[in-house]
């Protein structure tokens, strides 16, 4: 596919859901939002996996970190717009912080110290219930109000989720065709050439993680807003292996890899939780089952995700 | 003082099979270069294969052994034929991201297709416990002890007197000069999967009196598993044991004195601690970074 196909492609895609969400039931447009807002932990999470070749078992402690931020400051009355620039300046902060000893040594430590982080993040949240409420929560966190319009609505709110998410990925695909993207790139492929050619691996390796992490964080107030009600639960670490398993199965190192592994992780599950027909009921009961094997199947057959099917077809067919 | 001693002596006892968990983890990736990330659920599923045979009317020995058999069978030479001989070729990452589906699909096919509920296991040392100079020693942590320390007596003969278990570390120490020598790699490289899921089962028979069964009792286990192999040092059997050991006094340790909340939270805090200071872990020798 030539670029100029690509990005008609990409185009009609958000158009399409732009306006299926005009049509969508309330609870649909509620499952659209959250993608949305999980897509925007992934994407920045497919920096840190998927460009800079690190593995981080961490993206929902940043994801919660940026929610609670979020939900406390938003109750204490400050905008939203104040709010999110604080809580992805807290979670890169936190990310150089952690990320700092594990990359001074092997690559797959990291994996182990973030998961370990995101154990002790959701300790915490659960213990120190003068901050967060514990258990509990923190609930009837505001929706945000933009100019004067609030945006108080399930529709109006998936669109500024949707805009912003599209933004945030702009962002990141510029970031990307820069220099330091392309550093990213060579470290991953080769970190030692990369050294020899003069990309200061720790740092950059340290930089992708953290702007990683600030994703999450942005991710992680949209969240709070979202829900409006928020508990340690869904910032557990098997959220993040799911976000990881996300990039990874939809293709890791691609861009729009997150899209299809966040509608896997996320979309897919909700759609056949609400469904009241019989037999999808029992999919959902069966389905991180299915979908832990299909990941083994995948690496074994499709090491690349399911976007790089396209190219192992490509390789096969050859001489066309 | 008496506090303390007690604290130690039962942590130890508790570490120790972490230390079985992590024995068999820092094995997997000196001699085949595996990270298993469904080290947990190793232990997990033989605790439920356990739990099957006895409510088949097995005493809890032959229940063990029959699970031991079946675990040898399935997590050792399968998960070795299936998962990793196909993947070890792709490197490090796409076998680790197996693992991982490995640990959600067997989490999530106990808890569909058998229950979500934790289940009480029998203990296989008599209950009580007796007073020995000054402290509340418990007949199941001197068992634990007794247990965990007779396995890592006979696994390290094992592996240091025997040339079968000589040649298993040539593997591990060097893959290309063993089978210069004439060493049968494959077969060794599968001994130590087998062995893994023994220790395994061993683990889960300890621990899962305490722990209850459960299908994410494996959750922390695997990443005690981990960070003990970590803080003793990956590559040596030893490290393990102390790593291991030394997370079951400190978080006993810490769970007395500072707070119970924060206990699973001490094993992290040595591990960033030792990669900060000693990154090769305690006893550890440090790797050459190959190009």
């Amino acid at each position: 596919m030539n670029n100029q196909r690509k990005t008609l492609l990409l185009v009609t895609g958000l158009a399409i859901v732009a306006v299926a969400a005009l049509f969508a039931k309330r609870s649909e447009v509620y499952l659209l939002t959250l993608t949305c807002v999980y897509l925007m932990a992934t994407f920045g999470l497919n920096l840190t996996v998927g460009y800079a070749g690190q593995m981080s078992l961490g993206q929902a402690a940043f994801f919660g970190i940026g929610a609670y931020i979020g939900a406390i400051a938003m109750k204490a009355g400050v905008p939203f717009l104040v709010v999110l620039p604080i809580a992805a300046v807290a979670c890169f902060a936190v990310g150089l912080a952690l990320g700092f000893p594990a990359l001074r040594v092997q690559h797959h430590y990291l994996a182990f110290a973030t998961l370990g982080f995101n154990v002790l993040v959701f300790l915490m949240m659960r213990n120190e219930e003068k901050i967060t409420g514990g258990t509990f929560g923190i609930s009837s966190i505001p929706r945000p109000s933009l100019f004067g319009y609030a945006l108080d609505g399930a529709v109006p709110y998936f669109y500024f989720t949707f805009v912003s998410l599209i933004v945030l990925a702009a962002l990141l695909w510029w970031l990307l065709r820069s220099p330091w993207g392309r550093a990213f790139a060579a470290l991953r492929d080769n970190p030692i050439r990369a050294e020899s050619l003069g990309v200061n691996i720790t740092a950059y390796t340290l930089l992708a993680f953290a702007i990683g992490a600030a994703c999450a964080g942005i991710g992680g107030v949209y969240y709070a807003s979202l829900v409006e009600f928020i508990e340690p639960g869904p910032f557990h670490f098997s959220t993040s292996l799911m976000m990881l398993l996300a990039v990874i199965v939809g293709g890791s190192g691609r861009f729009m890899g997150p899209v299809i592994g966040t509608i896997i992780i996320i979309l897919l599950p909700e759609l056949l939780r609400s469904s009241s027909v019989e037999w999808l009921k029992f999919m959902q009961k069966w389905y991180l089952a299915f979908f832990g094997v299909a990941v083994i199947a995948l690496m074994i057959w499709l090491p690349g995700g399911i976007l790089s099917f396209g190219d192992r077809f490509k390789a096969k067919g050859g001489a066309k | 003082m008496g506090d303390l001693i007690q604290l130690v002596f039962s942590g130890t006892a508790t570490g120790a099979i972490y230390a079985l968990a992590a024995l068999g983890f820092t094995l997997l990736w000196q001699a085949a270069g595996v990270i298993n990330f469904a080290q947990g659920e190793f232990v997990m599923l033989p605790a439920f294969g356990m739990l099957f045979f006895m409510a088949m009317g097995a005493p809890l020995w032959l229940a063990f052994l029959l699970s031991c058999a079946m675990s040898m069978l399935i997590l050792g030479y399968g998960f070795k034929r299936v998962i990793v001989d196909p993947l070890i070729k792709h490197g490090v990452i796409p076998l680790v991201i197996a693992t991982l589906g490995v640990s959600i699909a067997v989490k999530s096919m106990v808890r569909a297709g058998y229950s979500a509920e934790a289940h009480p296991f029998p203990s296989p040392f008599p209950d009580g416990q007796f007073a020995l100079a000054g402290i509340n020693v418990s007949y199941s942590d001197v068992g634990t002890l007794l247990m965990a320390g007779l396995i890592v007596f006979f696994l390290q003969s094992f592996l240091n007197k025997t040339v079968t278990g000589r040649a298993m570390q040539a593997v591990a120490q060097n893959t290309d000069a063993a089978k210069v020598l004439g060493i049968n790699v494959k077969q060794m490289v599968l001994y130590v999967f087998l062995i893994n899921a023994v220790l395994a089962v061993v683990a889960a028979l300890l621990v899962t009196p305490t722990y209850l069964a459960k299908f994410d009792m494996g959750d922390s286990i695997g990443q005690k598993a981990f960070f003990a192999a970590i803080i003793g040092g990956f590559n040596q059997t030893r490290g393990a044991l102390l790593g291991g050991v030394l997370i079951g006094i400190l978080e006993n340790v810490v769970g007395f004195y500072v707070s119970p909340a924060y206990k699973e939270g001490v094993a992290l805090v040595l591990f960033l601690g030792v990669i900060l200071f000693r990154p090769e872990g305690l006893l550890g020798k440090s790797e050459e970074r190959k190009v």
